[in-house]
């Protein structure tokens, strides 16, 4: 999926939330819904099961509106974080623009995150996609939990982030970090813009 | 000069940020941080009032801060224009263009100021060219944005708008809050609660308005005449409230979020006006038309560069190609047609109307084929460098200067080497081989017909040049100029230049210094008058191609006599021969008849004088003779022009 239509003059970014069940991918688009102006956000799209995790997929069109000639949008995607929703993840990560691995801070979700971590790189390579350029950035939720509970960040690096990848910690209930993520999933990505043309250039 | 530049009030930190002026501030902040990078020019344009000096004044500072000795200029148009005029009225004009040189990041102020200036603008596209062809960042502010300047030169336009624009806006009720309570800060003012927002709400035009209510109540209370509250505000300032609308109180975490995105977009796409700016200013230097790329550049509409770029280039290349094959009619060369890509129907009309250019300019004499140049130990050095020539046209000895004695052959090899590399092409390279002298008198001609260009055209598009004669271009100041014009351009394509001369380089008197000293950069070879050897060999097949068959005897009793030369031999055959009348078999008695008995004077014929020119030639000879075998002697040297010629001098 190209990122720019010239044509249409239209940027459409895929972005993708990614990480294991419960760590907050959803609740993180839930906010990001509740800022947008009415006239700006489109309908969210979420299936969800009786228990209020994700089911299907969450979907967030957001309609940034005319940006330098361009018609500029965001589709949010969720996936679902349950290790049984194999393909749907799959179905949810294709054509992605950009990756938010949404970490659960809590101590005793390391291993899922590593878990889920590791699935997201299987399911890409098996798409044929270089993870190592395809925007990535990571989030670890739930920095409100008591600090007992939770893992603090150098840790989380260590176990998560050995790329060095942009990281942003979070308390997506309360909204804290959310944008600031979303702002650095969405710079890559549009930085991402100017690169064939560049290219093409010279 | 004004001393606004450090005037502390003029900073990033006391301009308050709101959604109307983010991008302004996000962009500014971005050149301040890289000037001459991200965004050059930034044309920043918003109503009076709104904060444009205040913005670029902090990116004066801000970018001497972060990178000091940073030459920045901070200028309003009309100073800008005043000594434009103080400099035209002083004679100073190069003092004047020098001061606005030396920049590297220039601010001015106030560009609507243009309107309407023809010279003005010639001026300052002049100055916007040179500074932004230095890379130095250009920020420029306006109270209207660059194509609601009125006439305003197009090319000057597409200067100005070629960077980012930015505009700034009356802010929003909070960022007048926030503006209005900075400034009682600033000013230790201290109001009861309501009377800063509603201060907000009355509706000012801009900032400096704004600004100016508060001052007027900051007096009012300091002189403690009358308490401002809330509710009096308006008929103090001689105002109604202007109630702000409704809205719902919404987090400005979108907003800021989608200013950002905005900075980041506009990053990225708007560097197609860069782009196309750059191939509108590269190919107008070229001397061709860019409408195509001007009108896509003004438009709003964003185009597909990279196909537009290429349609472009495709399109000049053709042009080319068609003002090349239309070169050789007087009537038709240097239409502008050619010129302007746009017109292409056209020059492929006129090309195909005009007659083609002559392949080949002078074609290699067909009598001097490699074939028939008897080699020897005296001019070995010379064909061995002229085979490696014929080999790799351009790329081994470039240029190849051989110089020798008149009637050595040196004429005979420069053209042996023409016909070879013509043959080996399959006739396909464009080849010129001619004499200075001829040369002068082409340009000459060329000159009173008028047809300058084409005559340059031509020459510029030739494969392999070899110029016999060079020391004829000795005292001919103009045909020297054109050469020196022709061996650049041909040099720098990679074309071979082959340089005949009756002497080196260094002793060609009455030619320019620039000129000999490139026929040095190149390989210099001598061709040696022939030894007795090569004589005996020349004479036996001069005498041959006359139907004579001479005996061992004859060849060493002619080749020990006066002639030395090619030439000369090759007369002197034709002489015997005749005055022999007809005699089938020649001896040794009947050319002692003709020539009488002596072997005089052939070592007193040989060269007593030789100046060594190069590294190449110290190798190669001792002695005065060439004595190295053939297998111990390095005939490859790569780059050799390059490397020791250059270290020699």
């Amino acid at each position: 999926m190209s990122l720019v239509n010239y044509a249409t003059r239209e940027i459409t970014c895929k972005i993708v939330y990614y990480g294991p069940g419960r760590s907050g991918k959803t609740t993180n688009l839930h906010h990001i819904y509740e800022q947008v102006p009415e006239d700006r956000k489109g309908k969210m799209v979420s299936l969800a099961t009786q228990t209020d995790r994700t089911l299907f997929f969450d979907f967030l069109p957001l309609d940034l509106g005319m940006i330098s000639g361009f018609t500029t949008r965001l589709q949010l995607y969720t996936v679902p974080g349950q290790v049984y929703y194999q393909t749907t993840r799959k179905l949810v990560l294709q054509g992605a623009d950009g990756l938010v691995f949404v970490a659960d801070s809590q101590a005793r979700q390391l291993g899922e995150n590593i878990e889920s971590m590791q699935d997201l790189h299987a399911n890409l390579s098996e798409q044929g996609v270089d993870v190592r350029t395809l925007p990535l950035v990571i989030q670890y939720n739930k920095r409100d939990l008591p600090a007992d509970m939770t893992l603090r960040v150098p840790e989380l690096e260590d176990a998560l982030n050995f790329r060095g990848i942009p990281s942003y910690s979070a308390d997506a209930v309360h909204g804290a970090g959310v944008f600031e993520t979303l702002r650095g999933i969405s710079e890559i990505v549009l930085r991402k813009l100017s690169a064939p043309a560049m290219a093409g250039s010279k | 000069m004004s001393h606004i530049e450090s005037d502390p009030r003029y900073r990033f930190e006391t301009f308050v940020v709101g959604a109307t002026n983010r991008l302004a501030v996000a962009a500014s902040r971005a050149v301040a941080q890289a000037p001459g990078s991200s965004y050059n020019p930034l044309f920043v344009y918003g109503a009076s009032g709104l904060g444009k000096t205040h913005l670029l004044v902090a990116v004066g500072q801000l970018a001497v801060q972060l990178h000091p000795g940073l030459r920045v200029r901070y200028v309003p148009l009309d100073e800008w224009v005043d000594e434009l005029h103080a400099a035209v009225a002083s004679a100073q004009m190069d003092a004047f263009k020098a001061r606005y040189h030396e920049v590297d990041l220039l601010i001015l102020d106030d560009v609507q100021f243009l309107a309407g200036r023809r010279e003005t603008q010639s001026e300052m596209l002049r100055l916007f060219n040179f500074l932004h062809r230095g890379g130095c960042q250009i920020i420029l502010a306006s109270d209207r944005a660059p194509n609601e300047i009125s006439d305003l030169d197009q090319r000057l336009l597409t200067r100005l708008s070629g960077g980012l624009i930015v505009d700034l806006d009356m802010p929003d009720y909070e960022t007048r809050v926030a503006i209005l309570q900075r400034k009682c800060e600033e000013r230790n003012a201290r109001f009861e609660s309501g009377v800063i927002e509603a201060v907000a709400r009355l509706g000012h035009g801009n900032v400096r308005e704004l600004q100016g209510a508060l001052t007027r109540l900051v007096a009012f209370q300091r002189l403690g005449e009358i308490s401002v509250t809330a509710r009096n505000v308006g008929e103090l300032l001689g105002a109604d409230p202007v109630p702000e609308p409704s809205v719902p109180a919404v987090s400005n975490e979108f907003g800021n979020f989608l200013s950002d995105i905005t900075v980041a977009v506009a990053q990225h796409i708007e560097s197609w006006r860069a782009r196309l700016s750059e191939a509108v200013a590269t190919w107008n230097a070229r001397g061709y038309r860019t409408a195509s790329l001007e009108r896509a550049l003004s438009g709003q509409d964003v185009p597909d560069v990279d196909a537009l770029l290429q349609a472009f280039t495709a399109s000049v290349a053709r042009l080319q190609t068609l003002e090349r094959n239309a070169a050789s009619d007087p009537a038709v060369a240097g239409s502008a047609a050619f010129r302007d890509p746009e017109r292409l129907a056209e020059a492929e009309a006129i090309s195909a109307a005009a007659p083609g250019v002559p392949r080949v300019a002078q074609q290699p004499a067909g009598k001097f084929s490699r074939d028939t140049f008897e080699t020897g130990s005296s001019n070995q050095f010379a064909v061995k460098a002229a085979d490696a020539v014929v080999r790799e046209p351009g790329r081994r000895y470039n240029p190849l200067y051989i110089h020798g004695s008149a009637g050595t052959g040196k004429s005979h090899l420069g053209h042996s080497i023409a016909s070879e590399i013509l043959a080996s092409s399959g006739g396909a390279h464009s080849i010129a081989v001619l004499g200075a002298d001829a040369f002068s008198q082409e340009l000459i001609t060329a000159l009173q017909e008028g047809a300058i260009e084409r005559w340059r055209s031509r020459y510029r598009s030739l494969d392999v040049l070899v110029l016999d004669d060079v020391q004829n271009l000795a005292g001919k100041s103009g045909t020297q100029e054109e050469f020196f014009h022709l061996f650049n351009a041909l040099f720098t394509e990679g074309k071979q230049i082959v340089l005949v001369s009756d002497r080196v380089p260094r002793a060609l008197d009455g030619v320019g210094d620039r000129l000999r000293s490139r026929f040095e950069g190149g390989l210099v070879v001598e061709i040696e008058r022939p030894d007795q050897e090569l004589r005996e060999r020349l004479y036996a097949r001069a005498l041959s191609a006359l139907g004579q068959e001479p005996s061992v005897d004859l060849v060493t009793f002619l080749a020990g006599r006066t002639p030395a030369t090619a030439t000369e031999i090759a007369e002197a055959a034709k002489q015997l021969v005749q005055l022999a009348g007809g005699v089938r078999e020649l001896t040794v008695a009947t050319a002692q008849s003709i020539f009488g008995k002596t072997r005089d004077g052939v070592d007193t014929q040989r060269p007593t004088q030789r100046v060594v020119t190069s590294r190449v030639q110290v190798i190669a000879l001792e002695d005065g003779s060439f004595f190295l075998p053939a297998d111990k002697t390095i005939w490859d040297w790569p780059d050799v022009g390059g490397r020791l010629i250059e270290e020699l001098r």
